[in-house]
């Protein structure tokens, strides 16, 4: 890059930084600013968008002087199913109910690893649900249909 | 005399059946989650906290909490003795001498003494609490909008100096931090704010999701990286009791750091993982045989052992008289409060003795049930290091999940823990550590609304905060501090620490 070689981790840190910082102070912009005196809805985070842009300048300028460790490796595998299960959860729980919600987001989460094997993710899955559902939904009682809507047609009512 | 009813009060309230059961299920399960290598008692609290909403009374579910958290704690010590993987920097500086201890067969000892250091600092760090959180709450009274801006200015900015790494990249994570803080509706006018247009966000961010995704999702993914096996050294713990001449050795290096961890936990901004530096340092310097430290010397272990729990003990003081959290533990304490309804703050001691005086109380009930609980059950934290990673981590996410939903029943905050997990992985990857961005959350609306309350009460006159003199002094102490971070020679010896540290 025009000679100048940037730290890369720094200069993705900075990056994130000044995005954040442009989303939130565009948005602050479409609000009242009001005045020092009077501060409007706007004030307070329009000030903090600005300062968090000249802070990922800032890093920007720095990651041209230093060169620090690499990135090193990204848990791409992880990341596949750790984060859509939470995801899988909020959609399920409301149509599906808390035992289907459970099932799904406990299996997609059982593979995050590649040395788990899949009849062990099974029983895991099956004893992790029936303890959770023993714990919060009978013991604390839980506000959480056990079997959603979508699935009245099988008269499951237990 | 008074000090004396009150904790009467506090124990009378703390050593119920009922709340002693608490704070058991919240010990076991602190030590059960915190023993996880590279679990920290951060994430352990942020993934447990959601349990501890279902109880319904508030101080059954807060005692709970603090069980967790010391409980977490000494399950770090514990990870970091045995298998030299400390859970969180606090208890790394364990892991110097306590592993190699264990190496040499007295892992026993160094659990043994781990433990007694922690009761000894527990009870004597209690007193303190009990001793100054009310003159301090005194004195919080007096406080006005300008006073406790710029008091969370202190925090703020100590939490920067006290953050690994870059100075400037703790700055930019408490700003991001206290930008989301700001999403819902704008308390004054009613605006909603960055909400994208979705109506669940207007209620705000859901505290426990933005921490178990930052804390808890992160930590996991970053476990994913790398799927080492882990070398248990013990596969049975004998010898738990120490000889006469251990207790010699270690009585000394226990009172001195638990004077050193009760004074720097108080600080705010994380005093409890430099107090357990500090008194390491100070025992190897003052030590008659400092060639020992390294090499499994007791007062290795003993020293910072006991800073550590008195720092997490004295942190609460902050907490409780003025609502302002020292640490990101803190920061969790003060959200499950405002959950149960509490306003963390000088009036909790007045208005809620028996809820202020109870927590006080079961912070020893908690370090004696440690004690009792821990050595017994070594056997048990010995043979869970060896359950795997991958059997956790859907056990992990499946609770977060449902912990998370329990709090408001909104399945966007699902979403949160997914949005904060992917952006606490990015960062930590890019060397920016999550604690400011957590404490800029917790403390952002309080900012903006004393801030802007402020400025009205001075009619727009922002030298408002600079004549008033406890204002002024506080925000002379956070610019002496950010500048003191920022004076190259002190940032090349905060570099040093650090390294050493980790």
């Amino acid at each position: 890059m025009n000679g100048i070689a940037f730290d890369r981790a720094n200069l993705l840190c900075g990056l994130v930084f000044i995005a954040f910082g442009a989303f939130f102070g565009i948005q602050s912009l479409g609000m009242e600013i009001g005045t020092a005196l009077r501060m409007g809805p706007g004030y307070f985070p329009l000030v903090l968008s600005g300062v968090l842009v000249l802070v990922g300048l800032i890093i920007i300028v720095q990651a041209t002087q230093v060169k620090g460790e690499p990135i090193g490796p990204i848990a791409w595998r992880g990341a596949l199913f750790i984060l859509p299960a939470p995801i899988l959860f909020g959609l399920t729980i409301r149509p599906l109910g808390f035992v289907v919600a459970l099932l799904i987001t406990a299996s997609v989460a059982a593979f995050a690893s590649r040395r788990m094997k899949p009849h062990w993710a099974l029983v895991l899955v099956l004893a992790i649900t029936v303890f959770a559902v023993g714990v919060f939904s009978y013991g604390l009682g839980l506000p959480m249909r056990r079997f959603g809507p979508w699935l009245d047609f099988l008269g499951w009512n237990f | 005399m008074d000090l004396f009813s009150n904790l009467a009060l506090g124990l009378g309230v703390a050593t119920t059946w009922h709340n002693i059961g608490f704070c058991l299920i919240g010990v076991i399960l602190g030590t059960l989650v915190g023993v996880l290598p590279g679990i920290g008692s951060t994430a352990t609290i942020a993934m447990l906290l959601p349990l501890t909403f279902g109880i319904g009374d508030p101080v059954s579910s807060l005692i709970m909490m603090a069980g967790i958290y010391y409980g977490a704690q000494y399950g770090g010590s514990t990870t970091a003795i045995l298998i030299n993987m400390p859970g969180e920097s606090s208890s790394a500086v364990t892991a110097i001498d306590g592993y190699q201890m264990a190496r040499k067969g007295r892992a026993g000892v160094a659990l043994a003494t781990a433990a007694i250091g922690s009761f000894f600092a527990g009870t004597v760090a209690t007193f303190l609490v009990a001793i100054f959180a009310p003159p301090l709450t005194g004195l919080a009274l007096k406080f006005g909008p300008a006073e406790y801006f710029s008091l969370m200015v202190v925090g703020l900015v100590s939490s920067i100096a006290l953050a690994h790494g870059s100075v400037v990249k703790a700055i930019g994570m408490v700003v991001l931090g206290l930008l989301f803080s700001l999403v819902g509706q704008d308390v004054v006018s009613g605006v909603p704010r960055f909400t994208l247009g979705i109506r669940e966000f207007y209620d705000k961010l859901n505290f426990v999701a933005v921490a178990v995704g930052i804390f808890g999702i992160a930590e996991i993914l970053r476990n994913l990286e790398d799927e080492r096996t882990r070398d248990v050294l013990m596969k049975k713990v004998t010898g738990l009791m120490p000889t006469r001449e251990d207790f010699k050795r270690m009585a000394a290096p226990i009172v001195r750091g638990t004077i050193l961890g009760s004074l720097l936990g108080v600080l705010p901004g994380g005093g409890a993982i430099l107090a357990s530096f500090a008194s390491y340092t100070v025992e190897k310097r003052i030590s008659k045989h400092p060639e020992e430290f390294g090499k499994g010397a007791i007062e290795g272990v003993a020293a910072p052992e006991s800073a550590n729990n008195a720092g997490a003990q004295t942190s609460f003081i902050p907490l409780l008289t003025l609502g302002i959290p020292a640490n990101p533990v803190m920061a969790l304490m003060i959200g499950a409060m405002i959950i149960q309804g509490i306003v963390p703050g000088p009036n909790v001691a007045t208005q809620q003795p028996e809820l202020f005086w109870g927590i006080i109380a079961s912070m020893w009930v908690g370090n004696l049930l440690l004690v009792i609980l821990n050595l017994p059950l070594v056997g048990v934290w010995v043979k869970l290091l060896t359950v795997p990673y991958y059997v956790l981590f859907p056990i992990i996410i499946a609770f977060c999940a449902i912990g998370v939903y329990s709090v408001r029943t909104n399945p966007y905050d699902l979403y949160t823990v997914v949005f904060f997990g992917a952006l606490g992985y990015l960062l930590v990857k890019l060397r920016c550590e999550p604690a400011p961005l957590l404490l800029g959350f917790v403390l952002g609306p309080l900012l903006e609304e004393n801030l802007r309350r402020a400025m009205i009460i001075a009619r727009g006159d922002a030298t408002v905060f600079v004549t008033r003199p406890i204002s002024a002094t506080l925000l002379v102490i956070a610019a002496l501090v950010l500048v003191a971070v920022l004076l190259p020679s002190i940032r090349r010896k905060r570099e040093q620490v650090f390294v050493e540290e980790t």
